[in-house]
């Protein structure tokens, strides 16, 4: 019976079922962060059980580490507690931190996969929506709370009813400035924010193909802004040549062996899924969100939609997100004054992604009146940006460069932007409120959000660049 | 966990499609160890801009203030896996969620902490939201997981579907880490045979 990837990677790491009919799968690598861990170490000691596999799980301090220079426990006062008490939590397990100063402290979807602590089809869990970012390797990643994760750290399985599969066949050749952000963002528009729900979603064809696995992470990372836990990308010669020497990956004839192996992990050539859908990316320009979901979403040369224009089950969505987001229907995206330019994020905060926005930044200023941070992904991405210069051209333009963190994502660490500011952000969720109170924010990538902090409006980076020719 | 035989509560409908866990345990919130989870289920819409509270939302209005069930519509707890965002609706004794569909993982975290998420088919929600608003909190109704019935003012019983594993788990109150450990055997023998077969996915050495 011919199995897609997926089916491969879950039938290897089903351990058995269980009497209520869940399998438990086997988690090869478990990664926590300090939100929600703190939880879970305080429920087990209550229940005196103990971590069955400290050395399969790592841990991060990123949600709530202030991004300022010079940083410590106390910068952020609400992040202290959190700071504190992983870690504690993983002092007593024995379980490796990587604390807010260790070099390479970072968020945990940036960190794991750079130092090679994620491999082709390796399950891995985190408890965080985005945990499926890492499918960008050829890994099986399941975002998970906070009961799950206690769960994995006693029994390093998860109990999981097996989702149906989904292929994403992403076809033809980005055009210039146009990434993987553009083309995720385009798929939530067509699919909708529960088009993947209950689906383990497989992306292919020649545009996935094409993409450097720092762009396969980001195309995996917003599986969940459709409904997707899990969201991978069948791992190839790019995969392994960016994986080979990273610090956690099996070394000399174990490479090899595992070489052969992570070569057969694909798809059957006639493995049926339950779902397929396919996305023409070689006409696709660049994508921003206009409204308060990552579905509401259009080209930079599009316009806010007409109610009419609406599909009537989301209508009154659409109302709502006018209103919150101050725009008429049949505004112009692209034009629109903005008040802050946010870049990073487990979405977009690796070094090719901080490349882009520098290629575009270089010689340029920020707008006045415009915030504008760039907050790599992790403290290893910073010093290769760094070594780079990259540090240099994003100052010398006006923007904030910070310590990595998740930052203005979540606004958890205290980054957020003030009331009623429009912020283009390379982020993955335009939800009310969440970079700050009254924040409007616009998803897009960083050629989208470097080129409007230097236009100081929503800018269509081809435009910028062209017009620098 | 807490078991789940049957819940009777106020019916509070707040129908919208895709409310996410950004909007019903604001991160902002979360500011210590030991937070205030009564306090923080939809904080944010619970406020009105000059931090008094907004009459308008339904948990504010009197009929509603004391609800115990949760009627809304497709997709609730989209966004992230912050269990808070169920943990809040344990504190303010909500202890049955009728949506017309639920993310994946909010519905996990449910079943983990002893909240019923009642899924109706198509016409039944309608129904049963037409008879939620048109008692506009006046009466309660009542969720039975033993006979899968939902009961109360304005028109007869609407079954509803639950896989069995679901209902036994959250009736028995079972504890999930407990249920599998029963097969650590299993896990262990798993951890064996993958050290032959993928020997890498069973260790984690720095090389450096």
């Amino acid at each position: 019976m011919p199995r897609t990837l997926f089916d491969k990677i879950w039938d290897f790491h089903c351990v058995g079922q269980r009497a209520d009919g869940r399998d438990l799968l086997y988690i090869d690598r478990h990664v926590l962060h300090e939100l929600h861990a703190h939880h879970a170490f305080a429920q087990l000691q209550r229940q005196q059980r103990k971590v069955h596999r400290p050395d399969l799980t790592f841990a991060v301090q990123d949600h709530t580490v202030a991004t300022k220079p010079g940083r410590d426990d106390d910068t952020n006062p609400s992040g202290t507690a959190f700071i504190k008490a992983m870690r504690e939590g993983c002092a007593r397990n024995g379980i490796r931190l990587f604390d807010v100063d260790d070099p390479e402290q970072g968020i945990s979807h940036v960190v794991a996969p750079e130092l090679g602590i994620v491999l082709p089809g390796a399950t891995h869990a985190v408890p965080d929506s985005h945990a499926s970012t890492v499918g960008g390797l050829g890994a099986l990643a399941f975002g998970c709370g906070t009961s799950e994760l206690a769960h994995i750290l006693v029994t390093q399985v998860m109990a999981q009813k097996r989702p149906k599969r989904m292929q994403v066949r992403l076809d033809g050749a980005l055009g210039a400035h146009v990434n993987a952000k553009d083309v995720a963002l385009r798929l939530i528009a067509e699919l909708g924010v529960a088009g993947a729900r209950g689906y383990a979603v497989e992306y292919a064809g020649a545009a996935a193909r094409a993409m450097p696995i720092e762009q396969r992470m980001t195309l995996c990372n917003l599986n969940i802004e459709m409904g997707g836990r899990s969201g991978l990308v069948a791992p190839d010669e790019t995969t392994f040549a960016w994986l080979e020497g990273r610090p956690y990956v099996p070394q000399g004839a174990l490479w090899d062996r595992a070489l052969a192996y992570w070569r057969t992990l694909k798809s059957d050539d006639d493995a049926a899924f339950d779902r397929d859908v396919a996305l023409d990316c070689a006409a696709l320009e660049p994508q921003i969100t206009w409204g308060t979901d990552p579905s509401q979403v259009v080209g930079i040369s599009g316009r806010v939609p007409e109610p009419a224009a609406v599909d009537p089950s989301r209508r009154a969505a659409a109302e709502s997100a006018f209103a919150y987001m101050g725009l008429a229907p049949g505004t112009p995206l692209a034009g629109l004054p903005v008040d802050r330019v946010f870049i990073g994020s487990c979405t977009n905060s690796r070094l090719p992604d901080l490349h882009t926005a520098a290629a575009v930044v270089r010689g340029r200023r920020v707008a006045a009146g415009v915030v504008a941070m760039v907050v790599p992904g992790s403290s290893s991405v910073k010093r290769e940006a760094e070594a780079a210069g990259l540090d240099r051209v994003f100052r010398d333009a006006g923007f904030y460069w910070g310590e990595s963190g998740c930052s203005m994502c979540a606004g958890g660490n205290g980054d957020r932007g003030r009331p009623g500011e429009r912020c283009v952000s390379t982020t993955n969720r335009n939800f009310e409120n969440r970079q700050g109170p009254k924040v409007r924010t616009h998803l897009a990538s960083p050629a989208t959000a470097a080129a409007t902090a230097i236009a100081g409006r929503i800018a269509d980076v081809r435009q910028l660049l062209a017009g620098a020719a | 966990m807490q078991a789940f035989a049957t819940h009777t509560g106020i019916a509070a409908p707040l129908l919208k499609d895709d409310i996410n866990t950004d909007q019903i345990a604001p991160i902002m919130h979360s500011r210590s160890l030991k937070e205030d989870y009564k306090a923080m289920l939809f904080h944010r819409a619970r406020q009105r801009e000059d931090g008094s509270e907004d009459p308008d939302f339904v948990l504010n209005k009197p009929q509603f203030r004391t609800a115990g069930i949760l009627v809304t519509g497709h997709n609730f707890g989209a966004g992230s896996s912050r269990e808070s965002a169920v943990w809040s609706m344990l504190a303010n004794d909500i202890r049955v969620i009728v949506a017309r569909s639920f993310a994946d993982i909010y519905r996990e975290n449910c079943l983990q902490n002893g909240v019923l998420p009642v899924v109706l088919g198509a016409q039944d929600v309608d129904a049963f939201i037409a008879r939620v608003v048109a008692t506009g909190g006046s009466a309660p109704f009542t969720v039975d997981l033993l006979t899968q019935r939902i009961s109360g003012p304005g028109g007869p019983d609407i079954a509803f579907e639950i896989a069995a594993a679901d209902r036994t788990r959250l009736l028995e109150g079972l504890d999930d880490i407990g249920m599998t450990l029963r097969h650590m055997d299993e896990i262990v023998g798993w951890e064996r045979r993958a050290v032959a077969a993928q020997p890498w996915l069973q260790t984690t050495q720095d090389s450096r």
